[in-house]
């Protein structure tokens, strides 16, 4: 694997149930990435100011309850912050019929129950690695 | 207990049975316990028959609390409902009692849980997952024609139990005396939500403390047939404890709020026969059996010897159980109705006291009319045709749910030696230890799941690309009523008397300062006041402390 990545692993809207987002940050951190992970209920100005502050090049979002609907607010925001290189990865509960919706508003990508540890550590791994080329134009990985 | 000696026809048994299985092949429930393929006389042979066991509705209440259990009266029928705007929920509620539900839930929207007021939150969140009840009139419409003095309300409602002083403030307008309003304040357990379901917790730990036995108090005056403390051992299930870690957990927890009351003059007689309980029921079927036999005999101990109950109904282990949502699966969902099923025979084999079956797109969406229907039509299924309820505890006297029985409760009581060690529940939370102990659960039982070690059929096995198509729309409350229903809170806000608001904020700030008032007494004057929920819970966190999440990433 390459250089580690810095992710951000938050929870955005109204819900607090964590025991996903809990272990996708021990999946992605026990892979070697560097993983910034928040409590639930955050806002969508603190996930703009906190993804800039830590220079994170992935931003997943975990819902189980509906959050997801807020997520095309969000991405708008980081484009207005000029983050808009940041890739948007969510898991959880997302309703097949509101996957266009997000994929549209620029979600890289929905991993949905099921979603093995291996899949989704080597789809944000890549993800990340893609973000960095693209901003430092080199090839990141060794 | 007396040894039973293996017999010829036993050892030749085991010899053939060696000689088909790799002895390599161990078996182990969700809580650790190895289980042997084959139970016998020399497991359980029915000696502490009398002292374990005994007849149901007779300490240790093993067998069932009541003496004629299912056959005098069948559980409570008890589906959580809460969508929409009120006049969403009261359709869907008058739809559940005609089709023969026979008890009412309330779930409040997510907002309500982060103790919000809907015109605080973004439109596309409300609704969705609760229904949006933020002051009396709220309460009202939603209640319209649910008569409060025949039907029983469980609210999930959390410390300062808003909704409990909505019902009180409706009740009033109706002229219905409290006293003739039953029900359970389901999410009273503020532990439970510090540990585990970061959902209700609003004001800090000790203000919860506080407010949880002004609330007990209050409902033994004013509510007598209220329930006003349910103590959740669902969400540590849920959060990922195993199910002995869970009733352990649970147990510790109802101990800690037995000794805060006790500790405040109530009696134990005067609180612990409103003492109730609510659980997950997971798909591991005899371990959940055995989980809720051994909780009620361990909890009829603890009441009668550790806290010092007289009164028989003191000693009884009510709950209610609720069919495992994590178990359900978003792949292939109509497979969902087959698990339901079996959580459900889990629960009836286990003696519950009420029940909510899950609907089969819960790990999709919040259910649709088809879909609640499937859920309440199992429940009749299983009580009506299938002859589960002719005889009490069934298993009773089976050589591996007994074994079962005496393993768990082994287990649980280690787990609450483990709490007692850190100074009971409150301080054990306090310092992590229990958050801790659910993380590394959670953990473990993916990884069973990740290498295959679980089977999840439609996740781990049997996927079949074809089957996905079946998912049902999600539901969604319409966005012009929802507006719509901003908008007149808004007004109902604007017209209000600003004298009577500004008497009931001043009266909950008080009490808050003072410990020698009832803060709970202020909640509900507060909300005869027009005093929104927002507003009750906003006043409260200035007082008594912003609820912080404790938790051990």
């Amino acid at each position: 694997m390459g250089a580690p990545i810095r992710i951000m692993v938050t929870k955005i809207g109204l819900d607090g149930h964590d025991r996903g987002s809990r272990i996708i940050a021990a999946y992605l951190r026990d892979a070697g990435h560097e993983v910034i992970y928040t409590p639930p209920w955050q806002t969508i100005d603190g996930v703009v100011r906190l993804a800039r502050q830590e220079d994170v090049a992935v931003i997943g979002i975990s819902s189980l309850a509906t959050d997801h609907l807020i997520i095309p607010d969000l991405i708008d925001e980081l484009r207005k912050a000029e983050l808009g290189h940041v890739a948007i990865v969510v898991g959880g509960i997302v309703p097949d019929s509101e996957h266009a919706m997000l994929h549209d508003a620029g979600v890289a990508q929905i991993f949905g129950p099921g979603s093995s540890r291996e899949e989704i550590v080597e789809s944000v791994t890549a993800l990340g690695e893609a973000v960095l080329a693209a901003q430092f134009g080199t090839e990141v990985s060794a | 207990m007396t040894m039973v000696e293996p017999t010829s026809a036993q050892e030749l048994w085991a010899a053939e049975y060696a000689g088909q299985v790799p002895a390599d092949r161990v078996v182990r429930n969700r809580s650790g316990i190895t289980i042997e393929p084959l139970y016998t006389p020399q497991d359980w042979s029915g000696d502490r028959f009398a002292s374990d066991l005994g007849y149901p509705g007779q300490a240790p209440y093993t067998r069932g609390i009541y003496p004629s259990m299912y056959r005098g009266r069948t559980w409570t029928q008890r589906q959580l409902i809460g969508l929409g705007t009120p006049e969403d929920y009261n359709g869907r509620v008058r739809q559940i009692l005609d089709l023969g539900a026979n008890a009412i839930s309330l779930l409040p929207c997510n907002s309500g849980f982060r103790g919000l007021d809907c015109d605080e939150v973004p439109t596309p969140l409300l609704g969705t997952c609760g229904t949006v009840i933020n002051n009396v009139d709220h309460m009202s419409t939603a209640l319209d024609g649910v008569p409060l003095d025949t039907i029983s309300t469980a609210m999930n409602d959390p410390t300062p139990f808003t909704l409990l002083a909505f019902v009180l403030a409706t009740a009033k307008r109706r002229g219905t005396p409290f006293d003739r309003i039953t029900g359970t304040s389901n999410q009273s357990d503020y532990i439970s939500h510090f540990v585990a379901n970061h959902m209700f917790y609003r004001l800090s730990q000790p203000g919860s403390r506080r407010v949880l036995v002004d609330h007990v108090a209050y409902c033994r005056e004013r509510v007598p047939g209220w329930n006003p403390v349910s103590v959740v051992g669902q969400h540590m299930q849920q959060a990922g404890a195993t199910p002995a870690e869970t009733m352990g957990f649970t147990l510790s927890t109802a101990i800690q709020y037995a000794e805060d009351c006790m500790a405040r003059g109530l009696e134990p007689d005067d609180i612990l026969p409103r003492f109730t309980f609510f659980f997950d029921v997971s798909i591991s079927f005899f371990e959940e059996i055995a989980k809720f036999r051994a909780g009620r005999r361990i909890w009829a101990r603890i009441a009668k010897e550790r806290l010092g109950a007289k009164d028989p109904r003191s000693w009884r282990f009510k709950f209610h159980g609720q069919t495992s949502g994590v178990d359900l699966t978003a792949q292939q969902p109509l497979n969902n109705i087959a698990r339901v099923t079996t959580q459900a025979m889990a629960g009836i084999f286990s003696g519950l006291q009420s029940m909510h079956t899950d609907a089969y797109d819960e790990a999709i969406t919040c259910p649709t009319e088809e879909s609640a229907r499937i859920a309440i039509a199992t429940q009749n299924i299983l009580r009506e045709e299938a002859h589960l309820c002719d005889v009490i505890d069934p298993l009773g006297g089976s050589y591996y749910i007994e074994q079962l029985t005496d393993q768990m409760e082994e287990e649980i009581l280690r787990v609450m030696k483990i709490v007692e060690d850190a100074g009971g529940m409150y301080e054990a939370v306090g310092s992590g230890l229990v958050q801790g102990m659910i993380g590394r659960s959670a953990l473990a039982a993916q990884d069973r799941i990740d290498l295959g070690e679980d089977r999840v059929i439609g996740v781990n096995c049997y996927r079949s690309e074809g089957a996905e198509g079946t998912q049902p729309p999600p539901y969604r409350p319409d966005r012009d009523a929802m507006e719509a229903h901003v908008e007149a809170f808004r007004a109902f806000k604007r017209d209000r008397s600003e004298t009577e608001v500004r008497r009931g904020i001043d009266g909950l700030r008080n009490a808050a300062q003072n410990e020698k008032e009832n803060v709970f007494e202020k909640v509900v004057d507060a909300a005869i006041s027009g005093v929104t929920h927002g507003e009750i819970v906003g006043t409260l966190r200035d007082e008594l402390g912003f609820g912080n999440p404790l938790i051990v990433a």
